[in-house]
């Protein structure tokens, strides 16, 4: 059961991967070893069903076109109106068989009820002490994660692109800001709620490098289907180079043309909303663009990150994600140019 | 109170003779006539179709937005609508589903079918019978005149907060929304309790509880899941409207309240609700098994106990919905256990209908074909419902297309394919008329592969990663290929259920002649005319053994004694059916239409101004007590001419 034909052909054949069953971590793997025995159960139970009522079909036929068939119903003496009394011999054996399978029932719920909680226990067993932390917050229609760090100059603060260390248990602390939403990256783990007022935890590890593309998967307003992630498992080495280098401020311009970017960015309503250290904006209504530069998607995973694209986005993001919370900006060509260089620097 | 009534007139003699009772009943039962006596109308048949073909619109509504959705989910970034157009429509889609087509049709059916089937003259409150429908169509009517304005509700059909809170969902639209359920919650209590006083207290002498077809069972135990559910998701509507209306903090974390108790309160009411829907099929089932494998259904008693025992679990497993939103281990244990539980007195009633197959000799109409499709459909999502009580498993597949695919494998396989079984068996009795066969087989054949050609790759698209409730997925995903095999496959059922269209337009005038019982079937509607006479009987029938028409002597006894000239029916003990007393009946009346308005004016009044509790309030003061002003029991006494 570990690979059907037809999971087969859909892995090939479809583009996009079976990807829940695609473990890439121990979290997902025991979930994966649950998930085959509750497919096999299904496989078996269906096949007997389907098998049961079509030999009950073939078996036999009562009654023609023309007429109305007699009926076997519980004896009533012998005055009953043409209804034939049931062979109590075979209502018996009947009734052992029917038995037979409700026991089997119980029997595989049984199974499956310790499969699964046994499934919970190993993976409570994951959690790890020498866990990484980092915090998840929701927002309409973007995440913002914080590697968090006894020491508090050491947190990072970036959005929608989370980089983790192969090998080493992560644990998500997950809060929202406004309505809720849902973690999930299907290779790396299971799904957790964001939820305003409370705060869940989620596990995850990667046991090899990779790139994974994560969504919010409760449904939280307009822009519901264009609240993505990327997560990016790496060695601990290129993890503690890229942390090293996101908890960096910004470097600050030195091309005249990315010196007047900074301008507009500070001076215009980008400020309000979004903050880049080592400058005056620390606003954090829209995603912190410090390293904006570094990442490979725009908006929240739903554009890949180009100067057209970035252009485009701020132009007219209302056209490119509709209803999304930043709004449209009317920028002369030279400052909008001048931005972009500015932006593009923010590596 | 006991102010003297008038003493009766005395009683006409009493005549041994079929045409005169006839008279009698025809003028007592008579409608009014005219637009006034079509909406004072308050017998079960005319209400059940009313429900039936007001829930079947909704249905082809409803349909039509699940269309919309498949095409704009055809291909990566489409834009066949926009965000705020496409959530509006999925909302639109659910709601209608849930709460405009599934439950009111199956209270339709029950209400039609149930005083027939347990040999009575009509339902035990006829009036509050018309209220419920009346509050059901206007508060379909809200839901659909707001999206029509553009304020159709957008939050998905569980609306869960703080999203659909006055913060994130300004507007009137969730408003809408919560007023539309508050209407037609009222609308299924009226019917729920009117559908368990029917069957405790009108059943036909000799018809005992362990008597009873298996379809009423289940319009039983199903009235009593409403009785209880539905207030739980009135006390949710209500608070939502209240914090959206007044400013209340109910779901307001930030000032004490709590997010997730929508969830609690949303989902007690939410999983019953799909037993709700379900157990009625199982009651249609069970009638058309028995019918056309021409034998008693296996196992009376296990398929009784194994509803009612639906019925209470039911009540026990609504967490299964929130595995994903961080529960203590034991308590996801616990509500693990209990939704598994469900699936042993599912797993028996199925067993004892595969036993009803392999004991008896199939007789391969129409009505079967939709019961054994429902054996593999409903199956299938039967096992996708284990793994999603799983709560290992539910936390990956949660909220995914996986789900999509598994509700609708359990609703439209569990509740669709019934009573598409039942439309072909009990049309002949509602209309007179046959179905045709051969539009029959191709209605059937092109909706099974359509369904499943729609909703079996979306299992895998749930697997793949793809969320419910996007309007839309980019290319590099790869989700295309099964979308669009998705896509074909709605269009296939679309054209399905025009041919279902077509078939009833074209049988409802040239449609075979059924005479009173084609089928040969056991239960008592079959043995009145088709479609029933207003007054359902001439001689009300008794009743010596389950499968009441198989079983009945040849000279089986009929009621006598209950006046025909007055809307007299027989009452009977709860438990044995043994007759107990006589009851009179309201006749026809416009006070429930004006009750339902006056309902309507204060649901309605209130989204906009709290004065509508004051403006409502007197309203049905004035209504209600015009509905309940005493009034003689009879008018005058008829004195038809007897006939010569």
């Amino acid at each position: 059961m570990k690979r059907l034909p037809i999971v087969l052909w859909l892995c090939t054949g479809c583009g996009g991967g079976l990807r829940m069953l695609d473990a890439r971590g121990p979290h997902v793997e025991r979930l994966r070893s649950l998930w085959d025995l509750l497919f096999l159960i299904s496989a078996v139970v269906l096949t007997a069903v389907v098998l049961a009522m079509l030999g009950a079909l073939l078996r036999r036929r009562g009654g023609s076109k023309a007429q109305v068939p007699e009926v076997e119903a519980h004896s009533v003496p012998p005055d009953g109106a043409g209804a034939r009394p049931v062979d109590p011999a075979r209502e018996r054996r009947m009734g052992r068989v029917v038995g037979l399978c409700a026991g089997l029932t119980v029997a595989v719920l049984f199974v499956i009820t310790v499969a699964n909680a046994s499934t919970g226990a190993a993976l409570a067993r994951l959690r790890s002490p020498e866990a990484l932390e980092i915090q998840v917050v929701g927002h309409q229609w973007w995440w913002e994660f914080r590697v968090q760090d006894p020491d508090p100059s050491r947190i990072l603060v970036t959005a929608n692109e989370l980089h983790v260390p192969v090998g080493r248990p992560v644990i998500l602390k997950l809060n929202s800001r406004d309505v809720i939403h849902s973690f999930w990256v299907p290779e790396l783990t299971n799904k957790r709620d964001l939820i305003p007022g409370q705060q869940n935890t989620l596990e995850l590890q990667a046991d090899r490098p990779g790139t994974f593309f994560g969504q919010c998967y409760e449904f939280c307003g307009i822009q519901h289907a264009k609240m993505g992630f990327v997560v990016v498992a790496e060695s601990p080495e290129q993890f503690e180079a890229w942390r090293n280098h996101q908890l960096q401020p910004a470097p600050q311009p030195t091309a005249p043309m990315a010196q007047r970017g900074q301008q507009v960015f500070l001076q215009g309503p980008c400020a309000l909303c979004h903050a880049i250290s080592g400058t005056g904006a620390a606003a954090s209504t829209g995603p912190n663009l410090t390293h904006v530069a570094s990442r490979s998607t725009l908006a929240a995973g739903a554009l890949p990150f180009d100067r057209g694209h970035l252009a485009g986005w701020i132009l007219n993001s209302q056209s490119l994600k509709p209803g999304n919370n930043m709004p449209a900006l009317t920028l002369p060509p030279d400052d909008l140019q001048a931005l972009l260089v500015y932006l593009e620097s923010l590596k | 109170m006991s102010a003297p009534l008038p003493t009766p007139p005395e009683p006409p003699p009493v005549r041994d003779d079929e045409a005169w009772e006839r008279l009698y009943l025809e003028r007592t039962w008579a409608p009014k006539k005219g637009l006034i006596g079509w909406l004072s109308e308050v017998h079960h048949t005319e209400i059940g179709k009313r429900y039936i073909i007001t829930a079947f619109v909704f249905f082809l509504l409803g349909g039509i937005e699940a269309l919309l959705m498949r095409w704009q989910l055809s291909g990566p970034e489409k834009q066949v609508m926009g965000p705020d157009l496409y959530n509006q429509v999925f909302t639109m889609h659910g709601s209608t589903m849930m709460f405009l087509f599934a439950v009111p049709m199956m209270e339709g059916v029950g209400l039609y079918l149930v005083p027939l089937m347990i040999g009575t003259r009509n339902a035990a409150f006829p009036r509050l019978n018309a209220f419920g429908y009346w509050t059901y169509l206007i508060g379909g009517l809200l839901l659909y005149g707001g999206f029509l304005l553009n304020v159709g509700p957008d939050a998905g059909w569980f609306s869960y907060v703080p999203l659909a809170g006055p913060q994130y969902s300004p507007g009137k639209r969730v408003d809408i929304w919560a007023q539309m359920i508050t209407f037609t919650e009222l609308a299924g209590l009226a019917g729920a309790v009117n559908l368990i006083v029917t069957v405790f207290k009108h059943r036909a002498p000799g018809m005992s509880l362990n008597r009873m077809p298996l379809f009423v069972w289940a319009m039983l135990v199903k009235s009593f899941m409403v009785v209880f559910a539905m207030p739980a998701v009135m006390v949710a509507s209500t608070s939502l409207a209240m914090d959206r209306l007044i400013g209340t903090h109910f779901f307001n974390a930030a000032e004490g309240g709590d997010a997730l108790l929508w969830q609690h309160l949303f989902w007690f009411f939410g999983h019953p609700e799909v037993y709700i829907i379900f157990i009625p099929a199982l009651g249609m089932l069970s009638s058309i098994l028995a019918v056309f494998t021409r034998r008693q259904v296996f196992g009376y008693l296990p398929v009784v106990l194994s509803m009612v025992s639906i019925g209470f679990i039911g009540f026990g497993l609504w967490v299964h919905h929130m595995f994903a939103t961080g529960l203590p281990q034991l308590g996801q244990s616990f509500f693990t256990a209990a939704s598994l539980m469900v699936a042993l007195p599912s797993g028996v009633q199925i067993f004892c209908w595969l036993a009803t197959l392999w004991g008896g000799r199939l007789w391969l109409k129409l009505p079967l074909y939709w019961v054994l499709a429902f054996f593999a459909v409903f199956v299938t999502g039967g096992l996708t419902g284990v793994m999603l009580g799983t709560y290992s498993v539910d936390q990956q597949v949660h909220d995914t297309h996986f789900v999509v695919a598994h509700f609708h494998y359990v609703l439209i396989g569990g509740a669709v394919f019934p009573l598409f079984g039942g439309l072909y068996y009990w049309f002949p009795k509602i209309t007179g008329r046959m179905l045709g066969e051969r539009l029959g087989k191709w209605n059937f054949w092109t909706f099974f592969l359509g369904f499943n050609l729609t909703f079996f790759p979306l299992h895998f698209l749930g697997m793949m990663g793809m969320p419910r409730r996007v309007y839309t997925y980019g290319v590099e995903r790869g989700w295309q290929p099964l979308n669009l095999l998705a896509t074909v496959g709605a269009v296939i059922m679309a054209v399905s259920i025009t041919l279902l269209l077509v078939n009833i337009f074209w049988s409802l005038k040239r449609g075979e002649v059924a005479g009173n019982d084609p089928w040969g079937a056991d239960t008592l509607e079959w043995g009145t005319t088709s479609p029933p006479p207003s007054y359902n009987f001439l001689h009300l029938p008794t009743v010596r053994g389950r499968y009441a028409r198989w079983t009945a002597a040849e000279d089986q006894p009929v009621v006598t004694g209950v006046r025909s000239d007055r809307k007299e029916v027989l009452v009977t003990r709860l438990l044995d059916a043994a007759p107990d007393h006589r009851a009179e009946l309201p006749g026809p009346t416009l006070w429930p239409l004006w009750v339902a308005l006056a309902t309507g004016v204060m649901f309605i009044m209130v989204i906009f101004t709290p004065w509508g509790i004051v403006v409502g309030g007197v309203l049905l003061f004035i209504t209600l007590t015009g509905w309940f002003w005493p009034r003689p029991p009879y008018k005058e006494e008829l004195a038809p001419e007897q006939p010569s």
